[in-house]
């Protein structure tokens, strides 16, 4: 089973009506075996309401530690406690009556004291569930560290002691760290929906403590259910991983990772080395403490969606006056755990398994976070360090000149922090590791970041301010430009004329590369608001149409499979730069423009799509799209070297798991439970005494001289 | 912990008729073939049963609350009909075997009497519904939950656990009172053990007021009990003196291993 997808399976059980009617009871029995019950009430819902929209946190493991939650093999129960301040801990932790509870958290309340004081009274807690707000909360909330990706990024003792572990700018000020905590008990997150009223009722009716005394039995109680089945680190689950005790290997764990998305605006040869390049990156995903909700709005979609956006201002421009330089478009997955992506893509380029090796990689531009501009600034981060070096100094200002020469005529200014700082969480780190590179990351803070909700499930379409006004279709909204797509669109722009200009474009061709705003607010709305919508249902072939649900969630997930959001990108980008030959589908699909052809698909990459239907028809019309974007692995190589305890790549990896689920009921008091086995023992025991006794004199109870036929009594 | 709600249950339910099994059947072969064959017996009728519920269903609308109530209803009706039936059914081809066993048998005497057939026959009855009633109860009775977050009795397990206990009983006697009425003829004893059945059974639509079914049926099962009594050979006077163990000689005199 993948784990990543590792959704439960809801077990419908064996029936039972109500009490005892045996007749009513075997009818059930076998219209249960084929049918869902008509009229019947299993004895199992009688007892369960059974949580949907659950989301829990899951345990991820790298080279030295294991973070997030778990429940033991057969699910933690506890009861019931809505926590309703700080002091009402004091309940959970020291004088309730009735351990283990099970807190139920409004989101203000899950913060850092408070999650600390559970995890240190464990023995007390048997899990927590936090119910989702439906609106962000007024203050800032992060439960990533206050200094991302510390220990993989450039910045170490060796590199410059001065700017390592975010001496100088702690980048991510509200972290509280509660993502990179380790908890021995559950932790869900619960949308605030009918389940949560449920629960709230259910406490209220059962375990409310009223002035002071305590709840009386029947207590209502919550069990839930992840149990993970790595432990300890990424060496020991990768260890276990290779053990085979049966046929079918049992797996503990797999390392994170999926696919980086790249094109060039040049067609390459896949096959050959050594082309010359500028490279343009940005991040493509995110996380937050719960399992799939990331909807990384500013952390990862301002970024991408603006590079997107880019490209595809460029693909006229790049195509009538192509510039000396390729442009290389990157998106890297998983460089919230450590830059798995980028990491990966510089080690293939070092040891030549890239279509670009490093040495040819010119200077690179990322783009950061710049969905939150304060008065239209954007900052231009770069690294202190190598620009100590005069060339690389040289191509460094050169860049910011252009950007700057770029941005004249928007409503976009670019500015330098102004200060000796280190760069900000980046991609373009990992370059630099391998080698001082020329480049700038665009980001909209100056130090530390505007993002109040990094890496957190409040980083959504709301906090962007991807809005809409009411009353308005799907497909309305699809269409209209929000304020958000504006802003990004200048970005955009300025981002296409700088790439433009930075590969060696002529300066009187700019005012010519514009981004469209329709397209930033349809990728805008289809990523964090509804992937299933019209305009990327054309883009997409149809075994990927099917997969669209509504937010994007942009966690990395295991290596296996690429994501969502990769794919989608992989589409997008593929039709915002790629072009559409009149070629077959069976031509198309198998990566050639004829019968003949062999050689296109070492340059062009061939994606049959579903396109969109006619007016008058329900029919798509499906079309190819030639495009040279490709897919690359975005596995840490730390993997591929079987170094589970590298300090150098990543080592994250993600426990399995066999269900998880959530359900409420209510426990019964010990005396009961008792009593019940005190009548059973004694029915048993009389009966035993009575039967015997009984049977021992049948012979005369039984012999009334009327029948002495009965010769055998 | 609420293993003890499913093991006090099953001790309830099935005691009873664990601790008859042990002392009056277990050690003879022949009875516990017979009871065997009663209980298989009355799954087949559990199968015809549940064949015309399925297809009833099938065919009713699905949506009516009410529908759904009176077919039910006749759902149990039709059940009990068909478990006197194959009762009768097995009586009669308990009267065959026994003749033949009765042919090939070296003794004169039958090797069991029809009396104990209809005991064993009774019980192997009760063993199967009662199996049948309680088992889904009793593995959800494990936990971790009890019955109650909709507002249902807590003590949802233990009545069920009881009512089991007198269907179970309440097999065995009918099997007595039946198979005696229908040794002697008495057509209007038969039809009693099937109007008890119907009664009991259509007692369990009370529920969930368990005091409304369990008490008129427990009066029923005493009732019951009373009767197979007396079918079974049982007298005051026999009672008495079993009481009063004044029989030191009669059973000194009488007594052998059963």
């Amino acid at each position: 089973e993948n784990p990543a997808g590792g959704r439960w399976d809801e077990s419908e059980s064996w029936l039972s009506p109500g009490i005892t009617l045996p007749r009513q009871l075997l009818m059930c029995f076998f219209l249960s075996l084929s049918l869902a019950g008509v009229g019947c009430n299993s004895v199992e819902k009688k007892i369960y309401v059974h949580l949907n929209n659950t989301v829990p946190c899951v345990r991820l493991l790298n080279a030295t530690h294991q973070i997030g939650c778990q429940s033991s093999l057969s699910g933690n129960v506890g009861v019931l406690h809505v926590l309703e301040s700080e002091e009402n801990l004091d309940w959970v932790l020291k004088t309730g009556p009735n351990p283990p509870y099970l807190v139920i958290l409004e989101s203000p309340l899950f913060t850092r004291p408070i999650m600390m004081k559970l995890k240190n009274g464990s023995s007390r807690v048997a899990g927590v569930a936090v119910v989702a707000p439906n609106a962000n909360p007024p203050k800032g909330f992060s439960p990533h560290t206050t200094c991302p990706n510390e220990n993989t990024g450039v910045y170490t003792e060796e590199y410059d002691p001065a700017f390592a572990h975010c001496n100088v700018t702690m980048w991510n000020p509200l972290g509280n760290g509660l993502s990179y905590e380790e908890y021995d008990f559950p932790i869900f997150s619960m949308k605030d929906d009918n389940d949560t009223q449920i629960i709230r009722q259910c406490y209220l009716d059962h375990n409310r403590a009223v002035n002071g005394s305590t709840p009386q039995y029947p207590l209502c109680a919550m069990q839930l259910y992840s149990h993970m089945s790595a432990v300890t680190d990424t060496a020991t689950c990768m260890r276990r991983n290779d053990i085979n005790f049966s046929i079918s290997p049992e797996m503990v764990c797999d390392p994170l990772g999926d696919y980086n998305v790249w094109a060039s605006t040049r067609p390459i040869n896949n096959t050959a080395k050594g082309h010359k390049m500028f490279e343009s990156v940005v991040i493509l995903d995110s996380r937050s403490f719960f399992f799939d909700i990331a909807p990384g709005a500013e952390s990862g979609v301002s970024g991408f969606v603006t590079l997107l956006a880019a490209a595809q201002a460029l693909r006229n421009a790049t195509q009538e006056a192509q510039p000396n330089r390729t442009i290389l478009y990157t998106f890297f997955q998983g460089e919230t755990f450590d830059y798995i992506g980028s990491s990966r893509m510089v080690y293939d380029m070092q040891s030549n398994q890239f279509a670009v090796d490093l040495d040819n990689v010119h200077s690179v531009l990322e783009i950061g976070q710049v969905g939150l501009r304060a008065d239209s600034k954007l900052w231009l981060h770069s690294d202190p360090v190598s620009m100590k070096n005069s060339s690389v100094n040289n191509e460094v200002r050169k860049l910011i000149v252009n950007l700057q020469t770029a941005s004249r005529g928007l409503n976009v200014s670019v500015e330098e922090p102004g200060f000796s700082q280190p760069l900000p969480p980046s991609s373009f780190q990992r370059f630099l590791r391998a080698r001082p590179i020329p480049g700038v990351v665009i980001e909209d803070h100056q130090s530390a970041f505007t993002n109040r909700f990094y890496e957190s499930m409040y980083d959504n379409a709301e906090y962007l301010n991807v809005s809409y006004p009411t009353n308005m279709t799907p497909e309305e909204q699809l269409e209209f430009v929000t304020e958000t797509a504006k802003a990004l669109t200048e970005v955009a722009t300025m981002v296409a004329r700088a790439l433009y200009i930075q590969a060696g474009g002529a300066e009187t061709q700019l005012s010519s590369i514009n981004a469209d705003p329709q397209t930033v607010t349809r990728m805008l709305y289809g990523f964090l608001v509804r992937t299933n919508n019209s305009w990327f249902q054309q883009l997409i072939p149809s075994d990927l149409a099917s997969h669209l649900g509504k937010p994007t969630n942009f966690y990395v997930g295991v290596a296996q499979q690429s994501s969502e959001p990769t794919l989608l990108v992989q589409y997008l980008l593929a039709n915002l730069t790629g072009s559409t030959p009149n070629i077959t589908q069976d031509n198309c699909q198998n990566q050639r423009e004829d019968e003949e052809d062999k050689e296109s698909k070492h340059f062009y990459y061939y994606m049959w799509v579903q396109g969109a239907a006619p007016p008058n028809s329900t029919q798509r019309e499906g079309y190819c799209v030639r495009s040279t974007v490709r897919l690359s692995k975005a596995l840490s190589p730390a993997f591929d070297l079987r170094d589970y305890t590298s300090t150098n790549f990543s080592t994250w990896t993600e426990s399995r798991w066999k269900s998880i689920k959530g359900r409420i009921f209510l426990v019964a008091s010990h005396d009961l439970e008792m009593l019940t086995l005190g009548v059973g023992v004694g029915v048993l025991i009389t009966s035993l005494i009575l039967t015997y006794v009984i049977s021992s004199k049948a012979d005369m109870l039984f012999s009334a001289g009327r029948e002495p036929a009965n010769a055998t009594y | 912990m609420t293993a003890a709600v499913f093991f006090g249950c099953t001790f309830i339910a099935f005691g009873p008729a664990i601790a008859l099994f042990l002392f009056t059947i277990a050690r003879e072969p022949l009875r516990v073939i017979f009871l065997i064959a009663g209980a298989f017996f009355w799954l087949v009728s559990l199968l015809l049963s549940s064949l015309v519920w399925f297809i009833s269903v099938q065919i009713s609308n699905k949506d009516s609350a009410a529908q759904q109530k009176g077919l039910l209803i006749f759902g149990v009706v039709l059940s009990v009909l068909l478990q006197e039936t194959f009762r009768f059914a097995y009586y009669k081809l308990l009267k065959k075997a026994n003749e033949g066993l009765l042919t090939l048998s070296q003794e004169e005497t039958m090797p069991i009497s029809i009396r104990q057939l209809a005991y064993v026959s009774g019980l192997g009855f009760g063993f199967m519904s009662g199996a049948f009633s309680v088992v889904n109860i009793l593995a959800d009775s494990v936990g971790p939950g009890t019955v109650g977050i909709h507002g249902d009795s807590q003590h949802y397990f233990l009545s069920s656990a009881f009512m089991t206990m007198a269907i179970i009983l309440l097999h065995m006697f009918w099997g007595v009172v039946f198979f005696d009425a229908c040794e002697k003829q008495r057509w209007w004893a038969v039809a009693a053990v099937v109007i008890s059945h119907l009664i009991v059974s259509c007692l369990t639509f009370q529920n969930p007021q368990y005091v409304a079914s369990l008490v008129p049926t427990y009066v029923i099962l005493f009732l019951m009990g009373i009767w197979a009594f007396y079918a079974a050979g049982g007298s005051l006077r026999n009672l008495k003196l079993c009481l009063t163990c004044k029989d030191k000689d009669f059973l000194l005199a009488n007594h052998r291993p059963r």
